[in-house]
């Protein structure tokens, strides 16, 4: 990027900038280099039979059965099901952590009546839940929901406690003396400042969505990504379970690309955000 | 804020902070402020200083409205600044939006701008607070102490977290503001020479009360050489027990 042509000095200086960026390249590629030959050596372990295909499909088997899924319509429907469980139970857990957090982050009263029972419920692993919730909900769309609901409630609550609480006490005294109403301190000085703790609760939410997810559509579902994968064990069809795989880890790591661009978006104000999200 | 009274008229009255036995102690200890006395008059620079942990923020925050008078009186103005060491920027606001935080109408963005031009800061109005370095941040917190206008300001050691250099400079921009505004001024130092810089009268906090009230005569700008400065340095330093061999 620095090879234009420069005087003469400063091109002394740039050089070893150059050779710094072609051993970056270096390393960019050397970080595939693994992955490539790890697929290059299954599909040999396959094709040579030294893997059964029973166990598991070989890679071009997946890419395969993947692009017929996507034509014939079982991926799409199925994935989107899966989407809007997701999305859901996610937009759920939003509301009622956001709004728990503001409750008892905001009032003492609310603090004794929300938070203590929060805490002792968090400590319960949520997936233990699932027999209680089909007795309760039945095998439709609510006992789905409702699990990725419940799994991500917490961590939005507890991070958004957890920042609104530890909201700087200078500022808010600053928001006094510039004579801030209650509604303007909230809105301008604590919620801004509890921001970042929720964009971390968020991202926690998210991946806990999509494992709560995967137990609620392989434990009873007639769809859904899940669903897909279940349904292909009885056939003995690794291929349908690893493109199932495959597109629960592109759905995590899309969910985590959507977090990262909201903070830095949203947290603009902090000057060493970008290298913080780099190198985390 | 309920315990702030209106100046009581007669003699007391022409005064812009009047302070009247105001007692100060936390929980069961010994009162910080005991039975204090303070008038400073409109468009006057009082300067306080006293030791560590003497009650001069404990002062500061009674009469800027953030402690409540428990015991005594104090009329203030209703328009009051406060610029405290660190300069409580919020830090998700932009430099311009900070400075009119809480101000309402269309010209918003127009007064910050002019306020923040009048502290030499006119080029960074849309940055953000945490790119600012010390001396920046202090003048956007002055700017914001300004632009409401102030019957009296506040000033808990504005400067001391500040390099040398820059102390000087926001002296002087201090002092500039301060001509062209004309309000009470109660500035905060443990920097004799500061005072004398800018005073009209130093006071100085000891045991819960005003020990010393030395009025600064001298002519504006002041030389640390003049004579009377010097003079005015030794009697400041004694009265803080500080004695020059
Ligand atoms: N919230 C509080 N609770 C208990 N004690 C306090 C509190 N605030 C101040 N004090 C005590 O009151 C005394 C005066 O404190 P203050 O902050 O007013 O001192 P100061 O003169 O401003 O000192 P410094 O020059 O170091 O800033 C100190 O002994 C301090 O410990
Ligand atoms: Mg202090």
């Amino acid at each position: 990027m620095s090879d234009t042509l420069i005087g003469f000095g400063a091109r002394q200086r740039t050089r070893p900038a150059l050779r710094v960026s072609g051993r970056a390249v270096a390393v960019r590629l050397r970080r595939f280099l693994s992955p490539v030959l790890l697929v290059v050596a299954w599909q040999i372990a396959c094709s040579s039979g030294v893997l059964s295909t029973r166990l598991v499909a070989s890679p071009a088997q997946i890419v395969t059965t993947g692009w017929s899924l996507l034509h014939d319509g079982t991926l799409p429907t199925n994935l989107s099901v899966s989407l809007i469980r997701a999305v859901s139970g996610l937009a759920i857990a939003l509301v009622v952590g956001v709004s728990l957090a503001l409750m008892s982050g905001l009032s003492r009263v609310g603090e004794d009546l929300i938070d203590a029972p929060l805490q002792i419920l968090r400590t319960l692993p949520a997936l233990a839940l699932v027999p209680l919730f089909i007795l309760w909900f039945g095998i439709g769309e609510t006992p789905k929901v409702l699990l990725v609901a419940l799994g991500a409630t917490f961590p939005i609550y507890l991070n958004l406690h957890k920042g609104i609480r530890a909201i700087d006490p200078k500022l808010l005294e600053m928001a006094r003396t510039l004579g801030l109403s209650r509604g303007r301190t909230i809105r301008e000085v604590i919620l801004p400042g509890a921001l970042p703790d929720l964009l971390v609760g968020l991202r926690f939410a998210v991946g806990i969505s999509w494992l709560m997810l995967v137990v609620a559509e392989q434990v009873n579902a007639d769809s859904g990504i899940g669903h897909m994968m279940m349904d292909a064990e009885d056939f003995l069809r690794t291929d349908i379970i690893l493109v199932g795989l495959f597109i629960y880890g592109l759905l995590g790591l899309a969910s985590d690309q959507i977090v990262r661009f909201l903070e830095t978006n949203l947290l603009a104000w902090r000057p060493s955000y970008r290298a913080v999200g780099r190198t985390s | 804020m309920s315990d702030v009274r209106r100046a009581p008229s007669g003699a007391t009255a022409g005064q812009a902070v009047i302070v009247e036995g105001l007692t100060k102690r936390f929980g069961n200890g010994p009162a910080v402020l005991d039975r204090l006395d303070l008038a400073i008059a409109p468009g006057e620079f009082v300067a306080l200083l006293g030791h560590s942990g003497s009650g001069k923020s404990t002062l500061l925050r009674t009469l800027c409205g953030l402690d409540d008078v428990t015991e005594g009186t104090v009329s203030r103005p209703s328009e009051v600044s406060v610029v405290f060491q660190e300069s409580r920027l919020l830090p998700w606001k932009r430099v311009w939006q900070n400075v009119v935080l809480g101000q309402d109408g269309a010209d918003r963005r127009a007064r910050a701008e002019a306020v923040l031009r009048e502290v030499g800061l006119g080029h960074r109005i849309d940055a953000w607070p945490l790119t600012l370095s010390g001396g920046e941040a202090q003048r956007a917190a002055l700017a914001r102490a300004l632009v409401r206008e102030p019957a009296f300001l506040l000033l808990d050691e504005p400067f001391a977290a500040l390099d040398a250099l820059t102390r000087l400079k926001m002296q002087q921009l201090v002092s500039d503001l301060w001509v062209r505004h004309r309000c009470a001024v109660l500035l905060v130092t443990h920097d004799v020479d500061e005072a004398l810089l800018l005073a009209d009268r130093a006071v100085v906090l000891e045991r819960g009360r005003i020990r010393t009230d030395l009025p600064i005569t001298l002519d504006r700008p002041r030389r640390h050489a003049d004579p009377t400065f010097e003079r005015l340095r030794a009697t400041l330093l004694e009265s803080l027990g500080v004695h020059d061999a």
